[in-house]
């Protein structure tokens, strides 16, 4: 699936989006973001404050507990600061 | 000539022409109300250290504009109105530009002013777009402020 990175996230990541394949046992989006924490200090450092990460499937806000089922893009952003 | 859609959103990098958005919402003789919320860029010499010299906003295309159309509909659902535009700008702003339009209209003012408030609240807590601060050669993302929350929750209990 795709991902995207926004703001902060992006920053610390140091890209903008990438194409990943979790394994099979990442089904949800708090599973995919404690994942990809996982793989190196960037990544850890932009997902160290799980308050401060919000996310959207296929281009709507979700919970963290929503499923990745079937979804192809999924987008990791800080709180939004628009308007 | 056509007529302009009444309800719509925009993202874009260039300046909007306030008059233009109104006039597309003024329609024929139905319209009693139109009410215009302009945000701009402030310089905010509060702080200290230097002053802002510029915000970059960043969005999140396709889902800035989803996020917004879906905020109109839902105002729509509230209150009678006519038209509703959003316009939002993204990239290097500086002070005293605008940054955000929000228009209404409705058969009388009191839809079209709650209408233009409820959108604003919105806006700031669900359409994806984020700040950075460009203060001398500094650059800081702006925090989430919890008054925007409290601002928007004000409308979940209608």
């Amino acid at each position: 699936m795709r991902v995207l990175y926004f703001a902060w996230l992006r920053e610390r990541i140091g890209r903008a989006e990438e194409e990943i394949e979790p394994p099979p046992e990442v089904a949800t989006v708090g599973d995919l973001a404690h994942w990809l924490a996982g793989r190196d200090a960037a990544y850890a450092h932009a997902f160290s404050d799980p308050k401060l990460v919000r996310a959207a499937l296929d281009k709507r806000h979700v919970k963290p507990d929503a499923l990745l089922a079937g979804a192809r893009e999924i987008a990791f952003f800080p709180p939004m600061t628009g308007g | 000539m056509d007529r302009p859609a009444p309800f719509a959103v925009r993202v874009q990098a260039a300046p909007f022409d306030t008059a233009a958005e109104i006039a597309a919402l003024s329609g024929d003789g139905d319209v009693g109300a139109v009410v215009t919320f302009c945000g701009l860029c402030r310089a905010d010499r509060s702080t200290e250290g230097a002053p802002l010299s510029a915000l970059i906003l960043e969005h999140y295309p396709g889902m800035a504009e989803a996020e917004m159309d879906r905020l109109i509909d839902d105002a729509r659902g509230r209150w009678p109105l006519t038209g509703a535009r959003i316009v939002h700008r993204f990239g290097r702003i500086v002070p005293g530009e605008p940054i955000v339009l929000v228009v209404t209209a409705s058969a009388h003012r009191a839809a079209a002013f709650s209408a233009a408030e409820f959108l604003m609240d919105w806006l700031k807590t669900k359409a994806p777009f984020w700040k950075k601060e460009e203060r001398g050669a500094v650059g800081d993302w702006v925090a989430a402020k919890v008054e925007d929350d409290t601002a928007a929750a004000r409308w979940t209990g209608r």
